[in-house]
C-alpha cells in the first residue's frame, strides 16, 4: 500500500501526458486523489511497517502531514474539475501532470525515512510545482516561477550539503555512516557535535526556504499571488507542511546528537521573525493573495515557535499542521473563486464578494476566523496548546510576542478580508460568466466544515497521533 | 600525484575568482565547463584502495558528461540563440566581487581549520575549496542580473556541494550522488525552458525586467 500510493500518482501522471483529450484529462486527476485517499485509509487501518529495507515507512509525524495533503489534495481535485472547465482556454496537460507528480513527491517526502531520499523527494516538489506556477502564462506568472525555481534551487543545494554534513558527522568511530533517520538518531550520541551544529544551519535554511521562514520567504508573495488558487491551497497547506516536515526529521537528529537546545532557540527565532515580518507586511496588503502569502508565513514561523518550545507545544505543532493544511485550502479556494468573478485581486478594486459569490465570500471570511485562530475553529485550539506549552516551560517572553504578533495579525487581516467581503459590489470590474457552483464552491465549504467539526470536537485517535508524533522529537 | 592533486583543487579555486571578474559570458561558461572537467579527475585523483571501481568511474565520468560536456552544451546553445555576449551592469561590480569571492577564500581555510574532520583526512584542500566554490555559486547568484550568469552561479554551487561529497564516497550509497547529478540536470533542464520563455516574453534575458511583482 505504501508503494501504491506513491507509484498510482506516477502512473496517472504519465498517463496525463499521453492523454489526448483537455475536457476529460482532468478526471486523471480526480482518480489520482481518490485512489491516494483510499490508500491513506487503508494504511490507518491497517499500517505497512517499513519497506524498501526501512528507506520508507509512514510514522506517526508522516501520517499526520500526508493525511493532510491528501484530504487537501482531494478537495482540490474536485475543485479542479470546475476550475479548469473553466480556463478550458488553456492546455492543462502539464498542469495536470504536474499535479500528480506533485502528489507523488509529497507522499515520498512524507514517508522518507532517510535524508538523501527526503532530499531528492523536496526536489522533486519543487521542479514539479515551478511550470505549475506559470499556468496562466504571461509575464507576472513566469516572473513569479522564475523566482520560485531559483531561491527554492539555491535552498534545495544548502539542503544537500547539510545533509552532506550530517553524513560526514557520522563517519566517524562508532559513527552510523548512514543518513537512515533511525541509525542517526540511535547513534546519536557518537555523532560529530561541530559537525551536526553546522548540518543544522545548513538544512534549517535549506528547508526553511521551501517552508517560506523570514527572511527565506522572498519567493512566497509572488508565487501564491500568481499560481491559481488550487495550487496555492496545494503550496500553503501542502508543501510547506512537508518542508515543516523536514525540518522536523533533521530536529530529532540534532536533538539526539545533544545539540537541541541550539536547534530550538534557531527554531524560535526564525520563528517569531517570520511572524513579526507577516505582521508588518499584512497590515495594508493591496492583494488578497498575496496577503494569504504572509498569512503562510506567519503559520510556519507558529510551526518553527511551537517546534522550538517543545514539551506539549509539540504536539500542538502537529495538531496546528492539520488546521492551518485545511484552512489555507478554504482560503485559497475561496480567494481564487473571488479571484476568477472579479478578474482582479486588487483590494481597493474588489468588494462585495459576498454579493456577488453567496458562498465562496462568507466562505473567504469565515477561513479568515478560523485561520487567525478564533474559536470555536480549530486552530484556535493548536494556538491555544502551543501557547499553554510556552507558558508551562516559563517562555514568557515568547508567549507575550506569539500572543501580539497574533493580534496584529487578526487586526491587520481583517481589514483587508472585510473590504472585500463587505459593502456593494456595484462599480466593481467584473467577468461575465463565473458564479459560485458546486464544483467550486463546495470543496472549500466541506473543508470549513471539518476545520469546525476538529474544533467542536476532537476524536481520541487524531490526538493520541498528534501526540505519537511529538515523541518522536521530544523522545518521552 | 600529490601535487596533481593539489594543483586541481588550486585550480578549481582559480576558477572561481575567474568567474567572479569575467563578464564575457561565452568565458565564463567555459570556466563553468572546465571546473566539472576539474571534478571528475579530482574524483579520480582522490581514489583509495577503499573504493569500490566502479562507483569511482560512475562519479568521474557522470561529472564529466554532464557537468563539462552536456550542461555547457545546453547553456552555448542558450547564449547563441538569444544574441547575448555580456553581462551589463552586475549589482556587485567585478572588482568588488573578487575582494569578496578572496574574503570568502581565507574565510573557509578558517572555517576547516576549526572543524576538524571526524574521518581520515582525504586531503587538506578538500573542505576549503568546496566551501569556497559554494560561497562563490552564492556570490554569483545574488550579485548577477542576467538569467544565464545567475544559472552558472547556481551550477558552481553544485560543484562546490560535490567537491565536498567526494568525501563521503566511501561510505556513501551511490544513489545519493546519482541524485547530485540528476538533479543538478533537472533544475537546468527546467531552468532552460524558463529561460527561453523569459526571452519570448521579453525579448532580453534580463531578470531586472521580471521586476513587475513587489510589496
Amino acid at each position: 500500500m505504501v508503494l501504491l500510493v506513491i507509484l498510482a500518482p506516477l502512473v496517472l501522471a504519465a498517463v496525463a501526458f499521453a492523454w489526448p483529450d483537455g475536457r476529460t484529462r482532468p478526471w486523471l486527476l480526480l482518480a489520482g486523489a481518490v485512489v491516494h485517499a483510499a490508500g491513506m485509509i487503508s494504511l490507518w487501518v491497517s499500517p505497512d511497517g517499513p519497506v524498501l529495507s526501512g528507506y520508507l515507512d509512514l510514522d506517526a509525524a508522516g501520517t499526520v502531514v500526508l493525511s493532510t495533503s491528501s484530504a487537501l489534495f482531494l478537495a482540490s481535485a474536485i475543485y479542479a474539475q470546475g476550475y479548469l472547465r473553466a480556463r478550458d482556454d488553456r492546455d492543462n496537460r502539464v498542469f495536470v501532470g504536474g499535479l500528480l507528480i506533485l502528489l507523488s513527491a509529497m507522499t515520498t517526502v512524507g514517508m522518507a525515512q532517510h535524508l538523501g531520499v527526503l532530499w531528492v523527494a523536496i526536489e522533486i516538489t519543487t521542479l514539479a510545482t515551478a511550470p505549475l506556477i506559470y499556468f496562466n502564462h504571461n509575464a507576472r506568472s513566469l516572473e513569479a516561477a522564475w523566482k520560485y525555481l531559483l531561491v527554492s534551487s539555491l535552498g534545495i543545494a544548502l539542503a544537500l550539503l547539510g545533509t552532506f554534513f550530517l553524513a560526514l558527522s557520522g563517519a566517524g568511530p562508532g559513527g552510523p555512516k548512514s543518513l537512515l533517520l533511525a541509525d542517526l538518531v540511535r547513534d546519536g550520541g557518537h555523532l560529530s557535535r561541530p559537525w551536526v551544529r553546522a548540518a543544522f544551519v545548513f538544512l534549517l535554511v535549506g528547508y526553511g526556504t521551501k517552508m517560506g521562514l523570514a527572511p527565506l520567504h522572498s519567493w512566497k508573495p509572488d508565487a501564491y499571488g500568481e499560481a491559481p488558487g488550487l495550487l496555492g491551497a496545494l503550496l500553503a497547506g501542502g508543501i510547506t507542511n512537508f518542508a515543516f516536515l523536514s525540518v522536523v526529521r533533521v530536529f530529532q537528529v540534532t536533538s539526539a546528537a545533544g545539540e537541541g537546545a541550539f536547534a530550538a532557540d534557531a527554531l524560535m527565532a526564525l520563528g517569531l521573525l517570520s511572524m513579526a515580518l507577516a505582521a508588518v507586511f499584512m497590515a495594508g496588503q493591496r492583494d488578497f493573495k498575496r496577503m494569504l502569502a504572509y498569512s503562510s508565513v506567519e503559520h510556519m514561523g507558529i510551526l518553527a515557535v511551537a517546534l522550538g518550545l517543545g514539551g506539549s507545544a509539540v504536539t500542538g505543532a502537529f495538531y496546528h499542521v492539520v488546521n492551518n493544511g485545511l484552512s489555507k485550502g478554504v482560503l485559497f479556494l475561496a480567494a481564487g473563486n473571488i479571484h476568477r468573478a472579479y478578474g482582479s485581486k486588487r483590494t481597493d478594486e474588489v468588494r462585495g464578494a459576498a454579493r456577488r459569490l453567496p458562498v465562496s465570500g462568507p466562505l473567504f471570511l469565515a477561513g479568515f476566523l478560523a485561520v487567525t485562530g478564533t474559536p470555536p475553529f480549530s486552530p484556535f485550539w493548536s494556538e491555544f496548546m502551543i501557547l499553554n506549552g510556552a507558558v508551562s516551560g516559563g517562555r514568557y517572553l515568547v508567549a507575550g510576542l506569539f500572543l501580539l504578533f497574533l493580534a496584529v495579525i487578526f487586526i491587520g487581516m481583517g481589514a483587508t478580508v472585510l473590504s472585500v467581503v463587505q459593502g456593494s459590489d456595484e462599480g466593481a470590474p467584473g467577468r461575465p460568466g463565473f458564479r459560485d457552483g458546486w464544483l467550486t464552491a463546495g470543496p472549500p465549504l466541506v473543508l470549513l466544515l471539518v476545520v469546525l467539526a476538529l474544533g467542536l470536537w476532537l476524536p481520541r485517535p487524531l490526538l493520541s497521533i498528534f501526540s505519537a508524533a511529538a515523541r518522536l522529537v521530544t523522545g518521552t | 600525484m600529490g601535487a596533481w592533486t593539489d594543483m586541481a583543487f588550486i585550480l578549481v579555486v582559480v576558477l572561481d575568482l575567474f568567474l567572479l571578474a569575467s563578464s564575457r559570458l561565452g568565458a565564463a561558461i567555459r570556466a563553468v565547463a572546465l571546473q566539472g572537467a576539474m571534478l571528475s579527475v579530482l574524483a579520480l585523483l582522490l581514489t583509495s584502495s577503499g573504493h569500490s571501481l566502479r562507483h569511482v568511474l560512475v562519479v568521474a565520468g557522470g561529472a564529466f558528461l554532464i557537468k563539462a560536456v552536456l550542461i555547457p552544451w545546453l547553456m552555448f546553445r542558450a547564449i547563441r540563440e538569444m544574441a547575448i555576449r555580456r553581462e551589463m551592469e552586475p549589482l556587485v561590480g567585478y572588482v568588488p566581487s573578487m575582494i569578496l569571492g578572496g574574503v570568502g577564500v581565507v574565510l573557509s581555510f578558517a572555517f576547516s581549520r576549526g572543524l576538524p574532520l571526524p574521518t581520515n583526512e582525504m586531503h587538506p584542500f578538500l573542505v576549503p575549496t568546496a566551501l569556497a566554490t559554494v560561497w562563490t555559486g552564492l556570490l554569483l547568484v545574488v550579485s548577477r542580473r542576467k538569467a544565464v550568469t545567475q544559472v552558472l552561479g547556481f551550477l558552481v554551487l553544485e560543484n562546490g556541494v560535490f567537491v565536498f561529497g567526494l568525501l563521503l564516497t566511501e561510505f556513501m550509497p551511490v544513489m545519493v550522488e546519482a541524485g547530485v547529478l540528476l538533479d543538478l540536470l533537472a533544475a537546468v533542464f527546467v531552468m532552460g525552458i524558463v529561460m527561453f520563455q523569459i526571452n519570448r516574453e521579453f525579448a532580453s534575458l534580463d531578470t531586472d525586467a521580471l521586476s513587475s511583482l513587489r510589496d
